[in-house]
């Protein structure tokens, strides 16, 4: 019963007075009390990405216990693309319909977040008004308030790190690939056993920025934003080289791409191919838990680092529980949840706090957590590249599709 | 009693004007939405100038020629299979054991999703599906699968035989609905004692004859497959993928700006069905033309034996695929681990339903209650309609209902942006009326298409004789007409809930996300690469429609167990 809350929402409306850009309303929720108050008994539609059963079931211990302790029911709208929601948002500004939007919280990041704080589509900044904000370690994890070169501005609480590597069958694979240039190589001895998703998947993308950042000659134009052709052009020739002599090689010879990374995840299984990109350093180890990819697959970056970036939830700016949505996105940053998110047995995806921030116990807690067979050691992760501003990510989408796509 | 009479000839009068309004507004409406952003007209963006940018991007977009060509092969060359498949098959076997045999898997063909299907038949025939599995290594030698594409090729043919598995059964029940009111048996028996052979015969005497019965399925399938998205997805071409998922995939790109390209790519898909609807319609004429100069020739044999073991081969290899997609389907979600080239799998597991108990009830309860709600409503106004037209003679106000059949003309993503942002307005978004509304819509053209030849050949002395027995229209109606209509009123029941239960985009836009039925969530899921999940989903997707054509087949000969003029064969 999607509007059964609807009056209560309108009088929380009222009490804050929300504008109808939401986006400057919140410093008047700075009492976490109250929030908390307001919190009970609303309900959240939380619109995140379902292609994972293990991510699926972690939503749904998250609800059970936001239930127990807040009274707050929390409802998973699966979506395939994050972009959905962002139209489906728009959609609902376009008709005017600046309350009880269908969408409380959303799991974002990057273009989707870009997008969003463009067209002013976001409640906040909130995430100051969380208490477990503080235990981010926004010191030394930097993609928690720069998302691809977006400031975040308070508008989206981070969740989790994102690292990208790559999966690969030990039974299979003796020798993986060192880095970009390397993988040329292996792909001229190992022919039609690698590939990637098309994009614009994310992970596909990622493996074209990836190798952008490697081969570029000055890797600092990415951190700005440009339009000039004549630049991009120019700046993107080593990867359109590099890509006209990796293509042969691949899977189907590059005539034919994954339409996405869960499917090439298929095809490692299939045996079809012998390596599947990942942005989840501990994905490998709670594959394997689930059945879903053999016990022998393990993991490997590349030795000079790759891309790295922060996973975040927000609000937009014409949801009716924006107070639960607040709960939520505080409980999802609590040692407790992004200590069971980094098991591996659970997800195994990186927590956004600062360990050193935690008190004894939690610290505890999270030296205990497994690492799992197939995750590398964070040692071993190697050092983490920055994601480039979006519009090189534009500009390579479509020369790709204007390359490759047809 | 006598007042009730015109009263009710007066509501009646008004049915098919209330059945259009319901839902010319939503179409008609949703493209006009749909209409202005494709030449630059979207408020909310800051646009609000006219101009035709857009289709210049559009024209421009490295993509769209190939596109458009993939578009337009597939989609003709999978009606064109299909028909060809179902007319040579029914000219071919009319009447044998085949054939009897064939009609029995029709309402099971017809009642799976093309989306549950799709998701089946890529298990089956990819690389590394369940035939190549069962032949290797043994026969083949291979440890890895080989490096060839067929789920996703460029021609697209696994996406014209995923919808000529599905297109086919349903031109087949066409025909045979066309048979029943046009006297074919005697046709065939006056050609066939003028010594033609049955094909021959078939093409001179009868073809011509429910040709034009046919057409406007023929049409809602060939509009059908140039806009199809599901089973695109599942089995088109990617690199690049038919115009309707580029258009999707625009409408849904984080940078808004391609909202307008999307609109305009909206566009160019409706002008290309209309400009398919109207070359089949040119073609058709000198078709026929040649057609009429050649049929009184006197010949009196057509490929009679390589039609009749074509037809026959097409139509069990169609079944076997259709087979063995179902049982892969069910192998798959009692899985654990099932490695390339195992034949079986080597962990069994109960993991993938037990796991997902609450879900799988949760979206199967919306689905039935969607499309229940949805096919009740069909039949309603359908049979209002009808009745009107009986009461008041075929022209009353019903010359205008060929118009139901707009919304399976119009391809699906130009008019359900425009749907979904005047339900807003509405303030009906995500509720259950705006989900069934918007079903109602693809409901209710099936339910016509199936409901309105019994209902307009039933006899009408029945009814006719009950009046003059001293009984009311209405008591008549209901005591004499509907149970005499009970079996195609079931029928058209089942065709009407296994339509709602397939519809992917319309919920999805029209619910706002919360509701999640089976085939919202097996279209997402196919996106993940868990098998074993997608399988349960795809499964029950099969399975609520199954159940329903069950009931629908069993419940007359129930009800009618002491009539026995009125059971089924």
């Amino acid at each position: 019963m999607p509007r059964k809350l609807f009056g209560i929402s309108v009088i929380a409306l009222g009490l804050f007075s929300f504008s109808a850009n939401g986006q400057a309303a919140a410093q008047s929720t700075a009492n976490w009390q109250d929030v908390q108050e307001k919190a009970k008994g609303q309900t959240v539609y939380w619109n995140a990405w379902g292609g994972s059963e293990l991510i699926n079931t972690y939503i749904s211990w998250v609800g059970k216990r936001l239930w127990d302790d807040a009274r707050i029911t929390l409802k998973q709208v699966k979506v395939t693309d994050t972009a959905d929601v962002v139209s489906r948002v728009l959609a609902e500004k376009t008709a005017g319909k600046n309350e009880d939007g269908s969408v409380d919280l959303v799991w974002i990041n990057g273009e989707n977040f870009a997008s969003m704080k463009k067209q002013g589509l976001l409640f906040g900044p909130f995430t100051q008004t969380l208490p477990n904000y503080k235990l981010v370690d926004t010191e030394s994890k930097a993609t928690t308030t720069v998302d691809f070169t977006i400031p975040v501005d308070g508008l989206e609480a981070p969740w989790g790190m994102a690292k990208f590597n790559f999966i690969y069958d030990s039974a299979r694979v003796q020798k993986t690939p060192t880095s970009v240039a390397d993988l040329l190589n292996w792909t001229q001895q190992n022919t039609g056993r690698f590939t990637y998703p098309s994009p614009p998947d994310y992970l596909g993308s990622t493996f074209l920025k990836q190798a952008l950042t490697e081969l570029i000659e000055d890797p600092s134009v990415l951190r700005t934003s440009t339009t000039d052709l004549s630049e991009l052009n120019q700046a993107t020739k080593p990867l359109w080289d590099f890509l006209d002599a990796l293509h042969p090689n691949l899977w189907r010879k590059g005539s034919q791409f994954p339409a996405s990374s869960s499917a090439q995840q298929q095809l490692l299984d299939d045996g079809e191919v012998d390596i599947h990109l990942s942005f989840n350093p501990g994905a490998a180890s709670s594959l394997i838990k689930s059945g879903e990819l053999a016990p022998s697959v393990r993991t490997f970056v590349f030795d000079k680092g790759t891309i790295g970036n922060t996973h975040f939830v927000a609000i937009p700016y014409n949801s009716s529980s924006k107070e639960a949505a607040m709960v939520v996105a505080n409980f999802l940053m609590s040692p407790e949840a992004q200590a069971r998110k980094q098991n591996p047995n659970y997800w195994g995806d990186d927590t956004v706090l600062a360990i050193s921030k935690l008190s004894a116990k939690d610290q505890q807690v999270f030296a205990k957590i497994p690492l799992g067979a197939a995750t590398l050691p964070p040692q071993e992760l190697g050092p983490t590249l920055l994601e480039p501003h979006p519009t090189w990510m534009e500009y390579i989408e479509k020369e790709w599709l204007k390359r490759y796509g047809q | 009693m006598f007042r009730a009479l015109p009263s009710k000839v007066f509501r009646l009068r008004y049915m098919p004007a209330i059945t259009l309004l319901v839902f010319l507004t939503p179409v008609g409406a949703g493209l006009i939405s749909s209409v202005l952003p494709a030449f630059g007209y979207l408020p909310v963006l800051g646009r609000s100038d006219f101009s035709g940018e857009a289709w210049g991007q559009l024209l421009h977009h490295p993509a769209i020629p190939a596109s458009i060509f993939t578009t337009i092969t597939t989609g003709f060359a999978a009606t064109i299979i299909s028909l060809g498949l179902a007319l040579f098959f029914v000219a071919a076997w009319y009447g044998s054991p085949s054939y009897k045999k064939t009609r029995k898997m029709l309402a099971p063909v017809l009642a799976i999703p093309h989306s549950a299907l799709a998701i089946g038949l890529a298990f089956l025939i990819a690389p590394s599906g369940w035939i190549v599995r069962a032949i290797t290594p043994w026969a083949t030698g291979w440890d890895r699968p080989p490096d060839v594409a067929i789920i996703h090729d460029p021609y697209g043919l696994t996406l014209i035989l995923g919808l000529v598995i599905k297109e086919t059964p349903y031109f087949l029940l066409m025909i045979l609905a066309a048979l029943d009111q046009t006297q074919a048996e005697k046709r065939l028996t006056v050609a066939r004692t003028l010594g033609y052979k049955p094909i021959s015969a078939w093409i001179k005497a009868v073809q011509p004859a429910i040709y034009k019965q046919i057409r406007l399925p023929i049409f809602a399938v060939l509009a059908f497959s140039l806009s199809v998205v599901d089973v695109s997805l599942i089995l088109g071409p990617s690199a690049p993928p038919p115009l309707s998922v580029l258009v999707l995939r625009w409408f849904n790109d984080p940078d808004l700006s391609y909202r307008f390209m999307a609109s305009a790519g909206a566009m160019l898909q409706l002008m290309i069905v209309i400009a398919a609807i109207s070359l089949w319609f040119v073609v058709e004429v000198g078709v026929s033309r040649i057609f009429r100069s050649r049929s009184s020739m006197g010949k009196r044999h057509f490929f009679e034996t390589e039609i009749k073991l074509a037809s026959k081969a097409g139509i069990n290899f169609l079944v076997m695929l259709f087979s063995g997609s179902l049982l892969v389907l069910v192998t798959w979600s009692f899985t654990w681990r099932w490695r390339f080239p195992d034949f079986l799998p080597s962990v069994w597991s109960f993991h993938s339903w037990q796991n997902n108990l609450h879900n799988l009830a949760e979206s199967a309860g919306t689905t039935i209650a969607v499309g229940l709600a949805g096919s009740i409503i069909a039949i309603i106004l359908v049979v209002a309609c009808l009745e009107n037209e009986k009461q008041r003679g075929k022209n009353a106000g019903s010359g205008a209902l060929w118009l139901v059949y707009l919304p399976l003309m119009i391809p699906q993503v130009s008019f359900l942006f425009g749907v979904q942002v005047i339900s807003i307005k509405a303030n009906i978004d995500s509720s259950w009326i705006s989900v069934i509304w918007t079903h109602l819509l693809f409901v209710l053209p099936y339910v016509f298409l199936s409901l309105s030849d019994p209902y307009r050949s039933q006899d009408n002395r029945f009814f006719n004789l009950a009046l003059t027995l001293g009984s009311t229209p209405s008591r008549a109606f209901w005591r004499i007409r509907l149970p005499l209509l009970l079996r195609p009123l079931l029928f058209a029941f089942a065709v009407g809930f296994a339509v709602s239960v397939a519809q992917y985009l319309p919920t999805l836009f029209a619910g706002g996300g919360r509701f999640a039925t089976v085939t919202t969530e097996a279209v997402n899921l196919s996106a993940s690469g868990n098998r074993r999940i997608v399988a349960v989903y795809a499964l029950l997707q099969a399975i609520l429609p199954l159940i329903v054509f069950a009931a629908a087949m069993r419940i007359p000969n129930f009800v009618f167990r002491n009539r026995q003029a009125l059971k089924g064969s």
